[in-house]
């Protein structure tokens, strides 16, 4: 019975590692993380959704390993440390791209290896995956990943709607060559969106 | 919870480097797997690049890549064959003045000297305006294109090219690969006629 208790206390815990990264402690929308990847490249819902994908990837290896081996790593070293770490995973992911999605590496292009200064992933280090165990930590980055996920995916595709005219490279309005509103493909159109969608957000909360 | 380690030096210096090594050894290992399919895509791509800007043909134009020297740069010319009949040069041109800095440009010949095709390989120009470069209406100008006739020159500055809206510098970059393509292109069947006539000669005799 004790036992069941303390079963269902361990799923509640994961759900609400799980599911606070992604509206709750939203990186993008709450917490206004990791502003740059979120403003260059959430060009088109594509580039968007690549770039969450790979910054959930190195979130959740980074989390994990991270968690594993906190207890070895002397504290006054520790940032060093995190940051090896994360940029290993970062270069995996980065000649995995190449190697096999050379066309959305060719888009995200240096937004890649930039993955190693985004705060969030080493926020996520220091402040949850160095004080919790290995599931905790592992259901932290996927939360918190799939958070960022989707604030990038839903600012690229409101982007590329306005900008672009075209819905995951579908071109939804059928024209020929749509009068589109070209700043919202252009950096102010990221902050103009981000701003709107933060606003619409809070609002909903 | 296990203790942590002392921050003393020797823990310290002791923990990086196994974290460095680690690290390391990993990377090697992912670089290994991904060495060959980086380098087939990037031939693939060549390849989808030079089937785009000359006719049919069914050699491996790869192996055919000569360096010319045109302006301070060296530009690779590609001679496409089919049956051992030469039905087109594909060029992989490169200027430095784009708005976002270099594009490249791969332009194909037929033999007697028009453009067959272009396509843009690499460029970093504004989404949305410069980046229009990429599309069928710009590019469709260049098909028949022939520089011995017209200037590869925006209209703005005198010569015959549609620039695109709002995007003149980019417009510009474009028109410089296409006449460094054409220079290269000189070259080379210069060099190619100069050995017919000879051979023409010695038949002759």
């Amino acid at each position: 019975m004790q036992n069941q208790v303390q079963q269902n206390k361990n799923n509640m815990a994961n759900i609400s590692n799980l599911t606070r990264g992604i509206i709750k402690e939203n990186p993008i929308f709450s917490l206004l993380l990791g502003m740059c990847p979120t403003l260059g490249v959430t060009t088109s819902g594509t580039n968007g959704l690549g770039m969450g994908l790979a910054t959930m990837f190195v979130l959740i290896m980074s989390n994990i390993v991270i968690s594993l081996v906190k207890n070895i790593i002397p504290d006054k070293v520790r940032i060093p440390a995190f940051i090896v770490i994360i940029a290993t995973f970062v270069t995996i992911i980065q000649l995995l791209m190449e190697a096999y999605v050379p066309a959305l590496f060719e888009q995200l292009g240096l937004y890649i290896p930039l993955i190693v200064v985004n705060c969030i992933i080493l926020g996520r280090a220091e402040s949850f995956a160095s004080k919790n165990g290995v599931v905790d930590s592992l259901f932290d980055g996927i939360g918190m990943g799939l958070g960022f996920t989707l604030a990038l995916t839903l600012l690229g595709l409101v982007r590329e709607m306005l900008g672009a005219g075209t819905i995951f490279g579908w071109n939804f309005l059928g024209m020929e060559d749509p009068k589109t509103m070209l700043v919202f493909i252009l950096p102010p159109g990221a902050f103009l969106v981000l701003a709107y969608l933060i606003a619409l957000i809070k609002k909903n909360n | 919870m296990a203790q942590k380690i002392e921050s003393s030096l020797k823990n310290m210096v002791i923990v990086l480097c196994a974290i460095t090594f680690i690290a390391g050894i990993s990377l090697a290992f992912v670089q290994q797997i991904t060495l060959a399919p980086i380098s087939a895509s990037h031939q693939q791509k060549q390849i989808n690049a030079i089937s785009i800007v000359v006719p049919e043909f069914n050699n491996n134009p790869l192996e055919t890549g000569i360096k010319t020297a045109v302006q301070n740069d060296s530009l690779t010319v590609y001679t496409a064959t089919k049956d051992n009949e030469v039905v087109g040069y594909a060029i992989l041109s490169s200027t430095n003045s784009g708005f976002g800095g270099t594009v490249q440009v791969m332009v194909g010949f037929t033999p007697d000297g028009a453009i067959y095709n272009t396509s843009v390989v690499a460029h970093q120009e504004t989404p949305g305006l410069g980046d229009k470069m990429t599309t069928e209406k710009f590019r469709s100008q260049f098909v028949g294109f022939d520089c011995a006739t017209k200037k590869a020159i925006v209209k703005k500055d005198g010569g015959d090219v549609d620039a695109l809206t709002a995007a003149t510098i980019s417009s510009r970059a474009f028109c410089a690969t296409i006449r460094k393509a054409y220079s290269a292109f000189q070259q080379i069947t210069n060099q190619k006629s100069c050995a017919d006539a000879e051979s023409g000669a010695t038949k002759q005799e």
